[in-house]
């Protein structure tokens, strides 16, 4: 792993030459804090363009007023305040919002548990098991898989295998296991949790499979020549190694299962609300404001949690 | 390195040229044609905006034959068209959108009424839309949204609805059905009479409704009057207490676990219904048909309070003037000749103007789609499908029947955003 002085010093004279401009002398006095500017400058640039912007905009619309049919650019609090509607009065019962909100948050722990516990195995299999490079390369492409279907087909494709008449429940009946078929295969909380994990074990997969890959095979030499057992190398060098990958994959699970509820509607039957189907509805409705000021509060409660999880564990040191 | 640099220095200039040049391109061409050195006579294109429901290709490919206009299709959800035209009415010329959206899109001045007395047929359009009754002379029900009520614009811009007729028609009619239950005989395998039946314990966990807040409530309105809880003033227009008392009765339902899934589009419903998930629905006319295509029974049932209507039609967006005003009202005036309405009327839809309809039919089809009566010979569809056998009579019967036995029509709501919120606690719920 290069540090970034390394990569400076080998990019800068060739930046230099590349440019046709400047002239040699001159390019000695270009200091390094502008070539570094420049380096990161397009990045930087993109990502203001492309996302700061557009949230600024959001923030901003999410305190406007709006009517059946229009935004109206006045200072309002209605998209807050119409979001919270009787959530003091129903205490200490839980209003729509609170709940909904926790349902999310239910699901994103559960798929993240799963996720993980999954995804570091694969990963641990891949890296340790697997010798040759074509071989963790193609079954690691076999993790992709559940992306190939779009999500009309994937709803489609679980009713035959989950449904009343489908294949899990004419299989526990022939066993004489159940003789009524099983409900809550299907259109369930379980069906959601179940589509999610199948989805997205993957984005678990990849960054942890690439921290393991990354540790220096004489280390766990190192470990059993010391005497470890299997179990204590696994927890006191692998685990602590593999740590930014199973950060990197957790902020990549909680995020898209905070905002997603398309597989949560098509699996939950659009009977299980998701925080971000509260926003689909505003859209739908066209209040614009409402949709972005739950956004917003989706938005900083998901921040919340990735802080919480940078605070265990130092990315930026780590990488 | 270096050389790398300078090539990328090259590639980056030509690919800044070619953009730069597409650009213009796209920018220059306007509409394109396939054919950019015809130059002479501008083609003739209307962008047209709305649900599928009488998208169909064959449509305008003899669209093209008879007029010359090319049709460009533009798809959304109910939902999609109406932020569309809120968001970007010059993205399109032509809307066809239902009646229930218009009390949000005309305050909004982003559609331009059309003028009847261009409309070659309109003095044809079937009483339904003009007077609110059938051809026979039968009143239909006009709770909610009904066509009638938001026909006529009082002036050219004007932003209020007209009782009396006016010459500024919103939505030239196009297409419109009856609603009601769709059921799996061969699973309840009794009768089903009525609206109360959806939330039958008996059929726990084999029922669904529609997740679209403006057509859901109003199903879930006939279910509650059906059950004799209570009986709506309007119920297309509901006040609070009747929003809260409608959703705590469903969400009552949905929490005893009668419901197995909550659908939003057409394929949705099919499948539903098709696997056996579900047992009885909201449906639509055409996704009935769908599921019976499959081999499996499924009938549209009608039910004695009767049927929840809708209705669409269709204007222009305010960007259109000039050529392309001239085109579209050649492009409505050619909708309503006849072709179009034959093709509708044999999916199970019906037909605004029914004279030409009926002319463009075989007298066979007519008498099994429009008059109730069993076909005399098999029934197809536009695609050339086996919809029915000989013999059979279509659900719920005639046109007088059907349409005569509307109760409520689709709707938008005084309280529309506080019902929206409701809808939504009761899918939370």
């Amino acid at each position: 792993m290069d540090t970034s002085e390394d990569i400076l010093q080998q990019a800068s004279p060739d930046l230099v030459r590349g440019s046709e401009t400047a002239r040699p002398a001159k390019a000695a006095r270009l200091s390094p804090t502008f070539i570094s500017w420049l380096q990161a400058g397009p990045m930087m640039l993109v990502f203001l363009a492309f996302f700061l912007i557009p949230l600024v905009f959001v923030v901003i619309v999410s305190f406007w007023d709006y009517n059946e049919y229009q935004l109206l650019p006045a200072f309002s609090g209605r998209g807050y305040t119409d979001t919270f509607e009787g959530c003091i009065a129903q205490l200490p019962d839980l209003c729509t919002i609170a709940k909904t909100y926790l349902k999310t948050l239910k699901f994103c722990l559960l798929v993240w548990a799963i996720t993980l516990f999954i995804g570091f195995w694969v990963a641990y299999f891949l890296a340790f098991h697997i010798k040759s490079k074509t071989w963790q390369m193609g079954l690691s492409l076999l993790c992709t898989i559940p992306f190939w279907t779009s999500n009309v087909i994937r709803m489609i494709a679980w009713i035959p295998l989950l449904g009343r008449n489908g294949l899990v429940n004419s299989g526990l009946i022939k066993t004489g296991l159940i003789n009524q078929p099983v409900e809550w295969l299907l259109f369930s909380e379980f069906s959601v949790v179940l589509a999610l994990v199948h989805l997205f074990t993957f984005f678990m997969v990849v960054p942890i499979f690439n921290s393991m890959v990354r540790i220096d095979k004489s280390l766990i030499e190192a470990a059993y020549d010391a005497g470890a057992t299997g179990f204590q190398t696994l927890v006191n060098v692998i685990i602590p190694l593999t740590k930014p990958g199973i950060v990197i994959g957790s902020i990549f699970v909680i995020t898209i299962v905070m905002g997603d509820f398309i597989t949560i509607g098509v699996m939950g039957g659009q009977q299980i609300a998701a925080a971000g189907k509260i926003i689909e509805t505003r859209v739908n409705a066209l209040q614009f404001p409402a949709a972005a000021a739950n956004a917003v509060i989706l938005l900083v409660i998901t921040f919340m949690i990735i802080t919480m999880m940078s605070r265990i564990v130092d990315i930026k040191k780590e990488l | 390195m270096t050389e790398t640099t300078r090539k990328t220095g090259v590639s980056r200039r030509t690919l800044l040229k070619s953009t730069a040049g597409l650009a213009g391109l796209a920018a220059g061409s306007g509409a394109i044609t396939g054919f950019p050195y015809v130059m002479s006579a501008e083609p003739k294109v209307l962008r047209y905006l709305g649900t599928a429901v009488n998208e169909g290709d064959d449509i305008s490919k003899q669209c093209l034959k008879d007029t010359g206009i090319k049709i460009e299709y533009i798809t959304a959800t109910t939902d999609d068209v109406t932020k569309r035209v809120m968001t970007q009415p010059n993205s399109f010329d032509v809307l066809d959108t239902e009646y229930f959206s218009l009390k949000k899109l005309v305050p909004s001045g982003n559609i331009l009424a059309l003028d009847s007395k261009k409309i070659k047929e309109f003095d044809n359009i079937t009483p339904v839309f003009t007077k609110g009754e059938t051809p026979g002379g039968k009143k239909i029900g006009n709770q909610g949204t009904a066509p009638w009520k938001v026909l006529y614009l009082e002036g050219k811009d004007s932003k209020t609805f007209s009782k009396t007729p006016t010459e500024f028609v919103t939505l030239i009619p196009t297409v419109y059905n009856a609603d009601t239950l769709g059921i799996r005989p061969d699973l309840i395998k009794r009768p089903i009479s009525t609206w109360a039946e959806l939330l039958n314990p008996e059929f726990k966990g084999k029922a669904s409704i529609l997740n679209i807040p403006s057509i859901g409530i109003m199903d879930a309105a006939m279910v509650v009057e059906a059950t004799g809880k209570y009986k709506y003033a309007d119920k297309g227009n509901m006040t609070k207490e009747e929003i809260d008392l409608t959703m705590k009765v469903m969400t009552e339902a949905k929490k005893a676990g009668q419901f197995r899934a909550f659908w939003k589009d057409f394929n949705e419903s099919v499948n539903l219904m098709a696997s056996g998930e579900t047992v009885i629905q909201s449906m639509w006319s055409p996704a009935v048909t769908k599921v019976r295509s499959m081999g499996i029974a499924c009938t549209f049932q009608p039910l004695k309070e009767g049927y929840r209507s809708w209705a669409s039609g269709f204007c222009v967006s305010k960007g259109v003037s000039g050529a392309k005003l001239d085109w579209a009202y050649e492009f409505v005036n050619w909708f309503l000749s006849g072709y179009a309405g034959a093709y509708l009327n044999r999916q199970g839809y019906y037909s605004a103007v029914l004279s030409t309809a009926k002319a463009n039919m075989e007298p066979y089809e007519w008498a099994y789609w429009m008059e109730g009566k069993p076909a005399e010979k098999d029934i197809k569809a536009p695609d050339g499908s086996l919809l029915e056998k000989a013999g059979a009579v279509r659900d719920g019967g005639s046109y007088e029947d059907r349409m005569g036995g509307v109760a409520c029509w689709n709707a938008v709501m005084d309280e529309n955003d506080y019902m929206v919120r409701k809808w939504n606690e009761f899918i939370a719920a």
